[in-house]
């Protein structure tokens, strides 16, 4: 029976018919995209954190339209990311509370400040931009609901990244200052915004697995030279420079070849060591905690309306 | 004069507009619950549009280079002519749900008025402004009812949120010299009579949310003059810094 059930999904993995949730699927596959999912779904709660904070000080109120309208996106994000995730049997809930206890992760990106305005604009290009690159792909993702999340994402993450760009060509444009101010971000966020794709392929143990079930169709240093290789053009652009002196065309590659990533750093902020790990995690904690009276106070007047309801009907 | 007391006029509504919506911004990425944070955000981006279409419009009637930013951007508290209402620190959910259920319903008696403005630019922005004011009094009023009626501790948090802002909804219905004029003018809004359908509205809600509105007490006022809080100053300072620390810049 078990052997019947195994062959099913394997089959439909091989033909590329999408996985649905009450569908047989191996225990293994079931929990390795819950970790997936959830994970995808605090790094898009988690990341209105940096941005969020420059709302109030956006320079212009067009900027600060699109700011706000930016990071609700990310908000509408994590809810569709939830939803996916709860059809694998996992509440909300539940996936908060790994992420408060720390025993789920996000994205590492989302731990390093924002420290002007500028970092609006490298965020955008550079790491919903890289987000672009991983997410891409995962709109053919074999399980359904998170496929589907995902095409809502991407329409929505391009225009995330347009924006990041304009703002940075404008500060590129602008005056000294803000040509340094814009240069500055970009030194800032262009190593993190590398190392977003994860570990070295032959450090990233759950690869092959994943790749096979279709959970996955590139391994990270594929999306890492692809990412590396379109920001190396569009930099000119911008006028500014990408801060790696190894960064040269390859002729015979047809890539661009780039510098050593200090792999330290990645598995420091890993492990909670980032400059702002403790700062956002908190922040969320906060806002979690402060609004337990209000989720309660919500429950319990629903609660009294259906009973009232239920009056009615007798 | 008549375009000084317009150019008034207009940025009172802008401004009362910009600083709630600002307010409500300071919520996103911190609500209680990921939909809410969404409705927040999103009825601050309503505002701050609404802020944008008044200001645009000031800017035009006022000449001289005005743009919406340097009147968002380059006045001081002095000149900021919202109420003191909308610049409250956001305190709980309760009082950040209490102000804006105020707002909205004085904003939506207010914007229908408007809309028979003599002055037709200021009728064309309430009469879009309407429909997204609308849901915010219904959302806000939905809240009201739902702390009011739902626990203890919510209940407790409705009553002093009543308490922390009641004394600043009387200057919402207090006429400023320019709206005194604008009213004679016929393109502003007689507040006497918006006050009825306002205080109907609140004691009809909150009613069904159990809560007891306060018999008459002392009002504060002088936000449309100018005279505000100390609060406005700090919003501004974070607002403005940009703008103030890299003069004539483009962003
Ligand atoms: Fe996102
Ligand atoms: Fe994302
Ligand atoms: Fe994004």
């Amino acid at each position: 029976m078990e052997k019947g059930l195994t062959d099913i999904f394997r089959d439909k993995i091989q033909k590329e018919i999408r996985i649905e949730p009450k569908d047989w699927m191996p225990e293994k596959y079931r929990q390795t995209l819950i970790r997936q999912i959830s994970q995808h779904a605090h790094s898009e709660i988690v990341g209105m954190l940096p941005e969020g904070n420059w709302i109030t000080r956006a320079p212009t109120l067009r900027r600060k339209a699109i700011l706000i309208a930016k990071v609700q996106d990310e908000a509408g994000h994590g809810l569709y990311l939830y939803s996916a995730a709860e059809t694998l049997g996992i509440t909300r809930d539940e996936m908060y509370d790994q992420l408060h206890s720390g025993k789920a992760k996000y994205s590492s990106i989302f731990n390093y400040p924002t420290l002007t305005w500028a970092d609006i604009g490298a965020i955008g290009w550079l790491v919903d931009g890289a987000a672009i690159m991983n997410q891409v792909p995962l709109c053919r993702s074999s399980f359904g609901p998170y496929a589907r999340a995902m095409v809502r994402v991407c329409k929505e993450e391009s225009f995330h990244q347009r924006q990041g760009f304009e703002i940075l060509l404008t500060l590129g444009k602008g005056s000294p200052e803000q040509r340094r101010m814009a240069q500055d971000a970009l030194n800032r966020w262009w190593w993190p915004s590398i190392m977003m794709f994860g570990p070295k392929d032959d450090e990233s143990p759950n690869t092959i697995q994943s790749m096979q079930w279709k959970i996955k169709r590139f391994t990270n240093d594929e999306l890492r030279q692809k990412f590396i290789d379109v920001c190396a053009e569009q930099v000119k652009l911008l006028g500014l420079v990408i801060p790696d002196k190894d960064l040269t065309w390859n002729e015979a590659t047809g890539h661009y070849d780039f510098g050593p990533i200090n792999w330290d750093e990645f598995w420091q902020v890993i492990k909670g060591n980032g400059p702002c790990n403790k700062e956002r995690l908190e922040t969320r904690k906060k806002a979690w905690e402060e609004g337990a009276w209000v989720r309660e106070a919500a429950s319990a007047y629903a609660e009294k309306i259906e009973r009232k309801k239920a009056l009615l009907v007798y | 004069m008549h375009n000084k007391t317009l150019i008034d006029y207009t940025l009172h509504l802008a401004d009362n507009a910009l600083i709630i919506g600002h307010r409500n911004s300071e919520w996103c990425g911190h609500g209680p619950v990921l939909e809410q944070d969404i409705a927040i955000s999103n009825i601050a981006l309503d505002l701050i549009g609404q802020a944008r279409n008044f200001y645009q419009y000031a800017a035009t009637v006022s000449g001289n280079g005005a743009t919406e930013d340097t009147l968002a951007y380059l006045r001081d508290a002095i000149d900021f002519k919202n109420i003191l209402l909308v610049e409250l620190p956001n305190g709980d959910w309760a009082q950040t749900i209490l102000k804006q259920f105020f707002f909205s319903t004085y904003q939506y008696f207010l914007y229908q008025q408007l809309q028979n403005s003599k002055d037709a630019q200021l009728a064309a922005i309430a009469e879009k402004a309407l429909k997204e004011v609308t849901y915010h009094v219904r959302w806000s009023s939905e809240w009201v009812i739902r702390l009011g009626d739902g626990t203890l501790e919510s209940k407790n948090r409705m009553l002093r949120a009543i308490d922390e802002i009641w004394s600043y909804t009387g200057e919402m219905f207090l006429a400023a010299s320019y709206e005194l004029q604008g009213i004679r003018e016929e393109y502003a809004v007689d507040l006497s009579e918006i006050q009825k359908n306002w205080v109907q509205k609140i004691t009809s809600v909150c009613i069904e949310a159990t809560l007891p509105l306060p018999a008459d007490t002392w009002m504060q006022s002088g936000g449309k003059e100018g005279k505000h809080t100390e609060y406005l100053g700090f919003i501004l300072a974070d607002m403005q810094f940009l703008q103030r620390a890299y003069p004539d810049a483009d962003w």
